[in-house]
């Protein structure tokens, strides 16, 4: 299973605008909601599993990722959200909670068979560790433009 | 034949990050020729199975008072001091 297969057209997000780290969940949560992705509670149970496990990534360059998910029993059927910010919220990062986590690419994983769809948390990696990729994703304007960078990646990988 | 090292790999809900990590945990350990067991679990179970491990890698918070080596798994995911944390993991591993 691709990225560009499980990515809900109708759930990403181009230079948009939240206020919070909440809020970027609830919106991309409510898309995949809306789609019947997602069971009603899925944000509600995202947004209490980053409270205490939280899932920012600092990359080390200009940007910084999160991938908030939670348990399959949430996830009616898998789909993937995804976010550009024009300004940052803030994250904690995932392996130090006490630290603050500038977010301007998100990735929402709502995965129902984890085991089977490993790839693609392994492919989210993958381009979290290309600069020009997170860059790529940073400067898309039109779902098209993430959806060819993507199937792109894929297709030379 | 040497035993195999048992490297518990932690994370929040033991099946999405836990499992990239453990990959590349393997490949890595193969390709140095080193026989690796990986086993995966939630940040809750790690006290529970730290008997019989020799090495911790995690990308979830864990408890202070283990008494066998923890690494960050985070690595992995990010690709931000990558190499770093596998010679880490190598060197423990070569142990």
């Amino acid at each position: 299973m691709n990225l560009s297969q499980l990515l809900l057209p109708e759930a990403i997000l181009l230079q948009d605008h939240a206020g919070s780290s909440t809020e970027v969940i609830e919106k991309l949560g409510e898309l995949l909601r809306q789609k019947g992705c997602v069971k009603d509670d899925f944000v509600e149970a995202t947004l209490r599993r980053e409270a205490t496990m939280p899932t920012g990534l600092p990359l080390g360059g200009e940007y910084n990722a999160a991938i908030p998910h939670v348990d399959l029993e949430y996830v009616l059927s898998p789909a993937v959200g995804m976010a550009t910010l024009r300004e940052p919220v803030v994250f904690r990062n995932m392996v130090d909670p006490d630290e603050e986590v500038p977010v301007q690419l998100v990735f929402m994983l709502a995965l129902d068979r984890p085991k089977a769809q490993i790839e693609v948390l392994q492919q989210v990696a993958n381009l979290l560790q290309s600069p020009d990729v997170v860059a790529g994703l940073m400067a898309a304007r039109t779902k098209e433009e993430v959806l060819a960078l993507l199937t792109g990646l894929e297709a030379a990988s | 034949m040497v035993k195999p090292k048992v490297v518990l790999v932690a994370c929040g809900t033991a099946v999405a990050t836990s499992t990239v990590v453990a990959q590349a945990i393997q490949e890595a350990a193969k390709k140095e020729g080193i026989q690796v067991t990986t086993r995966q679990c939630k940040a809750a179970e790690v006290m529970s199975m730290v008997d019989g491990a020799d090495l911790i890698v995690t990308t979830t918070p864990l408890p202070k008072n283990i008494n066998i080596p923890v690494i960050q798994g985070l690595p992995f995911l990010t690709g931000v001091g990558k190499e770093a944390a596998l010679k880490q993991i190598i060197d423990e591993l070569k142990k």
